[in-house]
């Protein structure tokens, strides 16, 4: 792989540290008067999540780590990995259930999610922003209260449990926003 | 096509107002000390090899197809004024610094350099004060304006006294193992503990560095060695830069012939040794302390924003 110099740190870059494949979330440039210059940075582990701070003397350089994003379809989960294609070379690639994370719980098929390659494998997934799932099973509706006032649970097609309105039934398909997991509308 | 929408200024207009009428400050309190206001050139036949500032390069810059540097300050020039007997002077000028970008740095920049004959270093803290009293509005200085010796700053801030501790230490410190180089360590402490941290509501006056880091300023020989240069800090952000300047033509040699030995060693671009400074050095450079002040910084400062961007039209990314 390529090496990235410090004065080309800026957030978004992917850099190897440890072994283990980061994210630059922010790049600071310190210098103390006429002496050494420092890039100090932040970090995330593409594979924990975890940030940390890293300091560079400046010109210093770090492997570029082989990582990139491709939105890819969801085709179905065999229990123990979760299969997806890239639409534009019909390739086939397999996430673990570390690199589903929360993603799983928000899928059932053919939907379009954000892998993250790493080396050429999954490393994380991310569901698409809003999904459309049925409620397999909730408390029973209120009839005409449609004031949003209370909400229960439900649990949708997935497994995913969200709080919905009172007003909301067994059956019914949700919009579901899979960041916050706040129930958005009737689909 | 839509337009690139970076052809405007990355400052407000208000704030290139308040940055015009800080020069007009700056000139007056100039002025007022008995300082000429000389123009050096930006463009140098040689330059200065210090080790942590880059000069940038330009190919056939001159006439007779020799290469140029423009220059990260304007004190060889100064200096040569100072001994062809020019008395205390001052220069406003661009500088530049190769790559450096961020939200206190700018590849080109202003500097304010003045050099005042006869100045001790006690005049010389006392300028610095008085110059960023007069600069920097009251909210920033309520305090009055303290002078701390580098040691003192690190024990006080990073809890360690920088000419006796192990470099091991330092090391651990650092969370490093692979730096050896005490300067680069204490470098670093600096940055990010020590200098943050000072200047809170008032001016500190850095002084009494290590005599490696002495730079241009005078060495007074000592228990350790200490040089006889002052850094001022403001709500942790570094403004000034001053020495009492040394004199001695041979030892200045030697300092430079020193960088420039380390640079070819790393393979990095050394600006030719600029004999006409160390001539007029030799011909005798009268006794005299220095300063150079960050405009741009303390313009930021003064106008309450946290960039440098904020005060300049057309920082790096849109130049």
């Amino acid at each position: 792989m390529a090496n990235y110099s410090t004065s080309e740190f800026k957030s978004g870059l992917k850099i190897m540290l440890d072994g283990d494949p980061y994210a630059i979330v922010d790049n600071e440039f310190v210098k103390p008067g006429k002496g050494q210059a420092f890039n100090r940075v932040k970090v995330r582990n593409l594979k924990t999540g975890r940030v940390i701070d890293r300091t560079f003397k400046s010109g210093d350089s770090v492997e570029a780590a082989d990582v990139h994003e491709t939105d890819m379809q969801f085709l179905y989960s065999d229990g123990s990995f979760w299969h997806f294609m890239d639409p534009s070379s019909y390739e086939q690639y397999q996430a673990d259930a570390a690199a589903m994370a929360d993603a799983a719980k928000w899928l059932k098929g053919e939907e379009i999610c954000r892998v993250t390659l790493y080396n050429g494998s999954p490393l994380a997934v991310e569901a698409p922003n809003t999904v459309e799932l049925a409620i397999t099973e909730t408390d029973p509706g209120v009839r005409g209260d449609t004031s949003g006032g209370g909400n229960k649970p439900a649990t949708l097609e997935t497994g995913a449990v969200v709080r919905v309105p009172l007003f909301v039934n067994e059956g019914e398909v949700s919009k579901v926003n899979t960041r916050t997991a706040e129930y958005l509308s009737r689909a | 096509m839509a337009g690139d929408s970076n052809w405007r200024p990355a400052a407000s207009l208000e704030a290139l107002r308040g940055r015009a009428r800080l020069l007009q400050g700056l000139r007056a309190w100039m002025d007022a000390e008995g300082f000429l206001e000389i123009e050096a050139p930006l463009l140098s036949r040689a330059g200065s090899p210090e080790l942590h500032l880059d000069s940038l390069h330009v190919p056939r810059a001159f006439p007779d197809g020799a290469p140029g540097w423009l220059g990260t300050s304007p004190e060889f020039h100064l200096k040569r004024l100072l001994a062809a007997g020019a008395g205390s002077i001052y220069s406003v000028s661009r500088v530049f610094r190769a790559a450096e970008a961020g939200r206190l740095h700018n590849p080109e920049f202003t500097l304010v350099e003045w050099y005042r004959v006869e100045g001790t270093y006690a005049q010389l803290m006392s300028d610095i004060e008085g110059l960023l009293s007069h600069l920097l509005p009251s909210r920033l200085l309520a305090a009055a304006p303290e002078r701390i010796t580098y040691r003192e700053a690190f024990l006080r801030h990073a809890g360690l006294d920088p000419f006796t501790v192990a470099t091991a230490e330092l090391q651990r410190h650092c969370g490093t193992g692979g730096e050896s180089d005490r300067d680069t360590l204490l470098d670093r402490i600096a940055g990010f503990e020590v200098y943050p941290n000072l200047g809170r509501g008032r001016v500190s006056l850095v002084n009494d560095f290590p005599a490696s880091q002495a730079s241009l300023a005078r060495i007074r020989r000592g228990e350790p060695d200490l040089a006889e240069r002052v850094e001022a800090i403001v709500d942790g952000v570094e403004l000034v830069n001053g020495f009492v300047e040394l004199v001695d033509a041979d030892e200045q040699r030697r300092r430079f012939e020193a960088d420039i030995a380390v640079r070819r060693e790393q393979g990095r671009d050394c600006p030719e040794l600029d004999e006409r400074f160390l001539a007029a050095l030799e011909a005798g450079l009268p006794d005299c302390a220095g300063a150079a002040m960050g405009f741009d910084r303390v313009a930021m400062l003064a106008l309450g924003v946290t960039s440098l961007a904020e005060v300049q039209a057309f920082p790096q990314d849109r130049a």
